[in-house]
């Protein structure tokens, strides 16, 4: 392990938070993505749904393989277009 | 931590000795000769078979127990009495190996004396691994771990820390040989970093300067240009805060700019000098980082300016009939000093025709009623660089520096009427009331001139400042530079 000496006021802590969770879902726009892993849809299906009923806008997505990272093209256009991704790990 | 250490014998003598040094090879024969009379310890720092005259040697590659003992030269004998260490000679010097060994007859057949070598564990790159693993380092700053399948270059990125650009990772060994270039106690507090204002310590710096890519030999001069930005005339928060362009530029006066290489000649504002741009870096990163002062946060610029990523530059003094810009504040000349100005970008001052003073600085005076904008006195203060074709007609002709700043005081003064809002069709402008007035573009004091730029070209140029200048908001500060 390389250890650095921290640069900073040292204010905050040293592993980087997660980014803070939305109180509330309202205004947002949510991104669903599916890992191309069978049967994940039914799960997501129904999430779509019941968001939709709260008339929250969703947008979906799908890995081209559960096996590798999502593409970096993939990434790029979620990162832009919603607020927050849902995924879902089957079996 | 070796073993060897505890091989230590409590009383009797310890030698510390290396291949690589010849009078511990030319000792080799009495160092012998003590291990069959007086059972010394012979520890070897580089060659575990050396040397051939002792039966027994004790490895020391590691270099623990150099490092313990505090050996800093090749070969060192010492006497042990009850575990503490009462005698010590280094080098060879034969009346001292008697009285150390107490014995008379010693290396009668060698010289009296011989000079030895550094110790391989005072060797710069080695010093530093021993005191991180004996926690000698002295720092005090927080240890991130960064994972091993994580790309240390990445992680600071991810971590804020940089201005954009990758950064050099700063290990315990890189901050502690960045602090080597100054004397001063890493835990002395350097000043209060804007906006967060939380105190700076050297070390602090130090760490900033390691990740901005200093070698060692800069860090006073980033000390010096921390705390010229913490002078409270410069205003650094401002600075920072303001919606205008301006960031700190650092020029460097004084034998240290030769001393670090730094370049005062052809792109002397421009990429491609390693004191230059990580000197101006460091100064940004320590705001960025110990002061929290980020972009799009407090640091409120519309557009900023490349010169906020780096901007410092040396005079050309050599090549100068001026007096440094240090001295004009106050330091005296052959000593090496930092001034601070709240500048931004470059305007160029294109002028190729002029050959008399008279002429040029006209046109200097000009192009100084543009910056900003020409409805808009007083401007701000200015950094005028002046090339080195521009510098000799006014050599020449015999103008001093405080000639070309009266008559660039003068040829700047604008009649109100030309400034007024709504004047040359343009709304920006002063109050009505400013007609039949007479108002000066810069306030006095606030032009300053160097003398910077390659041989070839009459191409000089304006640092403009902030709108705030001077009293109520930015004014140049000078630090002497000390080691």
């Amino acid at each position: 392990m390389t250890v650095l000496l921290d640069p900073t006021a040292e204010r905050s802590p040293t592993v980087r938070p997660r980014l803070p969770r939305p109180d509330r879902l309202d205004g947002l726009t949510v991104g669903i993505l599916d890992i191309s892993k069978p049967r994940g849809d039914v799960f997501l299906d129904r999430l779509h749904e019941r968001l939709s009923e709260r008339g929250i806008a969703v947008r979906r997505y799908m890995k081209p393989t559960m096996t590798r990272p999502a593409p970096l093209p993939l990434r790029q256009q979620i990162g832009t277009e919603v607020n927050l991704v849902i995924e879902g790990l089957a079996d | 931590m070796s073993d060897s250490l505890h091989t230590l014998p409590r009383d009797g003598l310890i030698a510390v000795v290396k291949r690589d040094c010849p009078t511990c090879v030319l000792t080799a024969p009495v160092l012998g000769d003590l291990a069959r009379r007086a059972g010394l310890a012979v520890f070897t720092q580089d060659d575990p078979s050396f040397p051939e005259t002792v039966a027994e040697r004790i490895d020391d590659t590691a270099l623990d127990v150099s490092h313990r003992l505090r050996i800093e030269i090749v070969p060192t004998l010492i006497r042990l009495r009850e575990g503490r260490e009462v005698e010590r000679t280094y080098g060879w010097d034969r009346t001292e190996w008697q009285r150390v060994a107490g014995l008379d007859a010693l290396g009668e057949e060698l010289p009296p004396f011989r000079p030895g070598c550094g110790a391989k564990n005072i060797e710069p790159g080695i010093i530093e691994r021993l005191k991180i693993r004996h926690g000698e380092t002295g720092l005090s700053a927080r240890r991130v771990g960064i994972g091993d399948g994580e790309d240390e270059i990445e992680a600071m990125f991810d971590r804020g820390w940089s201005d954009g650009l990758p950064l050099v990772p700063p290990t315990e060994e890189r901050v502690m040989r960045m602090l080597s270039g100054t004397a001063r106690d890493p835990r002395e507090i350097v000043g209060a970093i804007p906006p967060d204002l939380v105190p700076a310590t050297v070390e602090k710096v130090a760490i900033n300067a390691v990740m901005a890519g200093c070698k060692p030999e800069y860090l006073p001069v980033v000390l010096a240009a921390v705390e010229a930005v913490l002078d409270e005339k410069f205003a650094m928060h401002g600075v920072l805060a303001t919606t205008m362009y301006v960031g700190p530029v650092v020029v460097v006066n004084g034998p240290v700019r030769r001393q670090i290489g730094m370049n005062a000649r052809g792109n002397a504002l421009g990429q491609g000098n390693r004191a230059n741009a990580t000197i101006g870096r460091a100064l940004q990163l320590v705001i960025r980082n110990i002061g929290g002062g980020r972009p799009q946060e407090v640091d409120r610029a519309t557009l900023g300016n490349p010169g906020k990523y780096t901007y410092c530059f040396a005079e050309d003094e050599e090549g100068s009939s001026w007096e440094p810009l240090a001295c004009d504040f106050g330091i005296a000349r052959g000593v090496s000093a930092v001034t601070v100005f709240a500048g931004y970008g470059l305007q160029g001052i294109v002028d190729q025709k002029s050959r008399t003073p008279e002429s040029l600085s006209r046109s200097f005076a000009e192009s100084l009623k543009a910056m900003q904008n020409v409805k808009l006195a007083p401007g701000c203060d200015v950094l005028l660089v002046v090339c080195p074709e521009h510098e000799r007609t006014f050599r020449e002709a015999g103008w001093s520096k405080r000639r070309l700043t009266d008559e660039l005081h003068r040829l700047t003064q604008i009649p109100g009427e030309e400034l007024v809002g709504g004047a040359k069709g343009i709304a920006e402008g002063g109050p009505p009331s400013l007609a039949g007035k007479t108002v000066g573009k810069t306030r006095p004091g606030g032009l300053l001139i160097v003398r910077a730029g390659g041989g070839a070209g009459m191409f000089s140029g304006i640092i403009g400042g902030w709108a705030a200048s001077g009293e109520r908001g930015s004014m140049p500060v000078t630090r002497e530079v000390k080691s």
